[in-house]
């Protein structure tokens, strides 16, 4: 146990980093994937169907690929096509777009579960649909979203150790690299669990107070 | 951009691509099949008298639905034999995938067994079955088709989810394609292959599931 924290010690500042770039790619994909998942969300519950069809292709063809086939998909292709990417960047913009997709479901689901007739009453004071979406629809879908959204978040920072495959060095990449180096492979691998667990349950219980706030009305 | 897209270096590897989806497959498959015993014991104890088996059944679920699934693969391959356990590649994932897909079978049998009516248990135990002979033929058969479209999406799922095989080389179709992308440079062609091979496959599976949930009439 002594030669662990030694070990942890010593190995310390890169573990302190890789935490805090797996916190902050999960946390800048939910940010840019809540952006675009309401966009998506808005366009899949009412826009006419020839400008439905393109966000339902995009959800699909994301809930359908598995997520370490987007990340290297987004590793790989932008290169090619011209534009220079880092790791960093391309594992949050692929973890972003699956995001979008899920947030997207989420808030077409709670925009489709409001009764029509708030709607109804919203257009019958003369409020234009922008007016109506803005004070009306969003901020109710939001509300039930709310709860599996932070759900979306526990899966953002177990999705983001697959960036350590492309070299992204979050939490997993500098465990392993510190497995290299002292070959305590239990311990770290172990270490680097809890810390997910950590991050998770906090969120977890996170998520479940706030179902039983939204929950109470 | 100077790229103009030649499938040719993709399809001259198609049987690779198969190859790796069979293994995908087979991978979920007996996950699955081993995380649905360790759901249906862990479901059970949930919903059971003894408190200890309720907290060991919470404790599991949650310890494993917070973990990354990279993370207990990695342990299983790298650090088991540090503990004198030595699998090889494909049992260390599978192990993997079960023991994940087993937290994640235990909420859906969870909520399934909830959904069993009372009046249902009731009769079976007034007529004299034992609370076994109950849970056996009575309760199981409800939860279980109750609790198909939640099974057939966590299998979707954990199908899904052995692309990260490939961290540990198992030749699946992720590292299929990663290797046919490396070697070609054809990139858009390989993941978009790879991608529609997996959506294809999962279409499939759950026009399967969608099947198998009409022959047999909900509860």
């Amino acid at each position: 146990m002594q030669a662990f924290l030694d070990q942890l010690w010593i190995a310390r500042w890169p573990l302190w980093e890789g935490l805090l770039l797996t916190i902050g790619s999960a946390a800048g994909s939910i940010l840019f994937g809540t952006l675009l998942g309401v966009i998506v969300g808005v366009q899949l519950a009412y826009a006419p169907w020839w400008l439905r069809l393109p966000f339902r292709i995009y959800v699909d063809i994301m809930r359908g690929t598995p997520v370490l086939v987007l990340i290297l998909a987004a590793y790989y292709i932008p290169a090619v096509a011209g534009l220079s990417l880092g790791p960093t960047q391309a594992g949050i913009l692929a973890l972003t777009l699956f995001a979008g997709a899920h947030i997207g479901e989420l808030i077409r689901g709670s925009l489709q579960a409001i009764q029509p007739g708030q709607a109804e009453a919203g257009r019958s004071i003369g409020l234009t649909f922008p007016q109506l979406l803005a004070y009306v629809l969003l901020p109710q879908a939001v509300r039930s979203a709310l709860p599996p959204w932070i759900n979306t978040g526990v899966e953002l920072i177990k999705g983001s150790s697959l960036l350590s495959i492309i070299g992204v060095g979050e939490l997993l990449l500098k465990t392993q690299e510190v497995i290299g180096r002292n070959f305590m492979t239990i311990q770290f691998y172990v270490f680097a669990g809890i810390l997910y667990l950590a991050i998770n349950i906090a969120l977890d219980q996170l998520g479940k107070a706030v179902e039983r706030r939204v929950g109470q009305h | 951009m100077e790229y103009s897209l030649h499938f040719g270096a993709v399809w001259a590897s198609f049987d690779k691509l198969l190859s790796g989806l069979a293994i995908g497959l087979g991978l979920a498959v007996v996950a699955v099949a081993i995380g649905t015993v360790l759901g249906l014991l862990a479901a059970f104890a949930s919903v059971g008298p003894y408190r200890l088996l309720r907290w060991a059944a919470a404790f599991y679920v949650s310890l494993i639905r917070n973990l990354p699934l990279l993370v207990l693969v990695l342990l299983a391959y790298f650090a088991l034999p540090q503990a004198g356990i030595t699998l090889d590649k494909y049992q260390s994932f599978a192990g993997a995938l079960a023991l994940y897909s087993g937290a994640y079978l235990t909420e859906v049998f969870r909520a399934g067994l909830i959904s069993v009516p009372k009046g249902v248990i009731e009769a079976a135990r007034a007529i004299g079955l034992t609370r076994l002979q109950t849970n056996v033929s009575v309760v199981a058969p409800i939860m279980l088709r109750n609790a198909l479209p939640s099974l057939g999406n966590t299998f979707i799922g954990m199908f899904k989810d052995s692309s990260i095989a490939a961290a540990i080389a198992v030749p699946e179709l992720t590292f299929e394609a990663r290797k046919i992308n490396v070697d070609t440079f054809r990139v858009i062609e390989t993941w978009t292959v790879a991608s529609g091979l997996y959506i294809a496959a999962c279409v499939v599976i759950a026009a399967l599931l969608r099947g198998l949930e009409r022959r047999f009439p909900k509860f």
